[in-house]
């Protein structure tokens, strides 16, 4: 350590003496670069016999400096010599390697593209679905319940306290805001109308599968990825085991099962929070505003919310599954499928929350 | 020898759940030294090279690189430290989104210091090194086969010029004659640049062709260390039972 490598010009040779390694090299780079520039041309006698260490970063440097030519002459012990000839033999030129520039249309295009594969991969892994619903009503004894219901306690009763947390307040905020409306109209009562359609009809369903895309959505792509990574889907195919039964299926029935049940349970508890806002804000009282729910609130509604909630469950877990089945086996990839996955689900949720309010918008509206 | 080690370990206590794996062990590496480290599958080896690493913290004891305590609070020191090191991983750990050529610059580039073209170069002088072409630098790791992934490991391993490198099984997944080459490698190496080597192996000849000091971790401890020759002669149910009929050959 106590010595570093040098350089000196004498008498026409250039001699370089100390350890000429990358880590020695480091901390003096610029002064060494430099003096190896500042030799001149008409010197081409080195003597290299006093360096004790060469690396073949040093090898680089030298022979950079050297211009890609043996020097006229060099004293060089026979080790370090064959450290420079490894870099000698190196083509002169190092091309970088070539930059793909992509065009607006070629991206344009590609995007378009990838999104069709993601369609046929989606309709695919329906199908799939289907033709392992045939094979397990033949053979029920292969039907996996305990990776069924692990999901289901899983993406279910795991997430009732953070949709529990989440409705409540979103529950206080809409019931508030909406008050403070209706009183200047003197319109109080109303509020058990405002806030039983929007919540059980729309924004229990819409919440909990944005919640639940997040946290249940993207667990799904990540296992399923990681097990693609690590190989053991192919482990459990190579022992016979369906990949989509045992992996795909369960996770998909367990989130369409436990979606609808989260959905009443967050609407309820959205629900909660909005007749305690009510209830402060307005002095209407908790049973005033449970008997008159039943009236505002016709029970299509109810209906409707559920059906989201199977719905949108599915839709969730189909679009997290398939991102996962097609994560190529680096991080890089797993990060972006997750990704895709969560938006994706969401914004198909949405989406099909669009279509749910075009063809239901004659139900379980109330006739005052 | 008055010269510091460049591994000191005194008294290394490690275990995982109450399951001891090393008790009181110590070792002491000079420069230059190329040690086969030998000792039965889940014996504790990958778990010493974590320590020497300080990936991971022995529950008690002395871990000491180049005259270091790896336990220094020194941030610089530590970074400057890590610098001399280069490990193979036993299942390779590149990085799995960089192409191969990526894997091997990508702690050179790290360093802030050097330029396109010199990376460039030392990228090819590595690949061409460990025996693989300019086109396999454009592959990605899960494109490689078991033995490129240890090849391609080891080239990372040497970016940043280690002064001391540890290896764990690396010729494992080899073919006989790659890990010929892997062996005829590592003894330039050592020879150019005085490199210190600890490798963990369970293969005869590469032990014979490089090892110039033999540790034997059996017991929780390391039971034995000395030249090859010295080895031979302990007398223990693992190390006779290791060399066995192959003792010839060794010698
Ligand atoms: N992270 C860990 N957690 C628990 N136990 C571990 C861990 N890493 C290693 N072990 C245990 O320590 C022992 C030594 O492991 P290892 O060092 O990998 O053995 P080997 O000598 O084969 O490389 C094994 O019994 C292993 O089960
Ligand atoms: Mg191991």
């Amino acid at each position: 350590m106590s010595d570093i490598p040098r350089l000196r010009v004498e008498s026409g040779t250039v001699v370089l003496s100390g350890p000429w390694t990358l880590a020695e090299m480091l901390p003096m780079l610029d002064l060494l670069r430099s003096g190896l520039e500042a030799v001149p041309a008409s010197v081409r006698h080195w003597d290299l016999s006093a360096v004790s260490r060469l690396d073949s970063a040093a090898a680089v440097l030298l022979w950079r400096s050297w211009q890609g030519a043996w020097p006229a002459s060099l004293a060089i012990g026979p080790l370090h010599r064959q450290v420079i000839a490894r870099v000698a033999e190196l083509p002169q030129e190092m091309p970088p390697p070539p930059v793909a520039f992509v065009h607006l249309p070629e991206f344009l295009g590609r995007q378009v593209l990838k999104a069709l594969a993601n369609l046929r991969g989606l309709i695919t892994l329906f199908g799939q679905l289907l033709l392992d619903c045939a094979y397990l009503a033949r053979y029920p004894g292969q039907i996996p319940w305990r990776e069924f219901s692990a999901n289901v306690y899983k993406a279910g009763a795991l997430a009732l306290p953070v949709t529990a947390l989440v409705g409540f307040l979103i529950g206080v905020t809409i019931s508030y805001l909406s008050a403070l409306q209706l009183k200047t109209f003197g319109a109080d009562v109303f509020i058990v109308n405002i806030l039983g359609i929007s919540i059980i009809r729309e924004l229990g369903p819409v919440l909990v599968a944005v919640l639940v895309a997040g946290r249940s959505g993207s667990a799904m792509t990540a296992q399923i990825g990681v097990m693609r990574v690590t190989e053991e889907i192919d482990a459990l195919s190579t022992m016979g085991i369906s990949r989509s039964i045992r992996v795909v299926l369960p996770k998909i029935f367990g989130l369409t099962v436990a979606m609808p049940l989260l959905v009443l349970w967050t609407s309820s508890v959205a629900l909660l929070g909005g007749m305690l806002a009510a209830l402060l804000q307005l002095d209407l009282s908790l049973v005033y505003f449970l008997e008159n729910l039943p009236r505002a609130v016709p029970v299509a509604n109810l209906l409707i919310g559920l059906g989201k909630g199977v719905v949108f469950g599915f839709v969730i877990a189909v679009v997290a599954c398939h991102f996962g089945l097609h994560v190529r086996p680096n991080t890089e990839s797993l990060s972006a499928n997750t990704t895709s996955a969560v938006v994706t689900a969401i914004t198909t949720v949405i989406l099909v929350d669009a279509v749910f309010a075009i063809f239901t918008r004659h139900v379980g509206v109330p006739q005052l | 020898m008055n010269q510091v080690p460049v591994i000191e370990l005194q008294g290394i206590c490690t275990s995982f759940r109450g399951f001891a794996v090393h008790q009181d062990l110590s070792l002491q590496v000079h420069a230059g030294q190329i040690v086969g480290l030998l000792g039965g599958s889940g014996s504790g080896k990958t778990t010493l090279l974590r320590e020497i690493l300080g990936l991971h913290r022995p529950d008690a004891g002395l871990v000491r690189l180049f005259g270091v305590d790896l336990n220094d609070p020194d941030v610089e020191l530590q970074r400057q430290l890590r610098r001399r090191l280069g490990m193979l991983f036993q299942h390779g750990a590149l990085f799995s989104a960089l192409s191969v050529f990526d894997n091997i610059a990508f702690p050179l580039r790290e360093l802030h210091c050097l330029d396109e073209d010199w990376i460039r170069r030392l990228v090819h002088l590595k690949l061409a090194m460990v025996g693989l072409g300019n086109g396999h630098g454009k592959l990605m790791p899960a494109e490689l086969s078991g033995g490129m992934v240890k090849r391609v490991a080891l080239a990372r391993a040497l970016a940043l010029e280690p002064e001391l490198l540890l290896l764990d099984e690396p010729t494992a997944g080899l073919d006989p004659d790659r890990s010929q080459n892997f062996v005829e490698l590592i003894g330039d190496l050592q020879r150019e640049l005085g490199l210190t080597v600890v490798m963990v192996t369970h293969d005869l000849n590469t032990l014979a062709g490089l090892a110039s000091h033999v540790a034997v971790l059996a017991d929780h401890r390391i039971l034995a260390f000395g030249t090859r020759d010295e080895i031979m002669t302990v007398d223990h149910p693992f190390v006779t039972g290791f060399f066995g009929a192959d003792r010839r050959k060794l010698l």
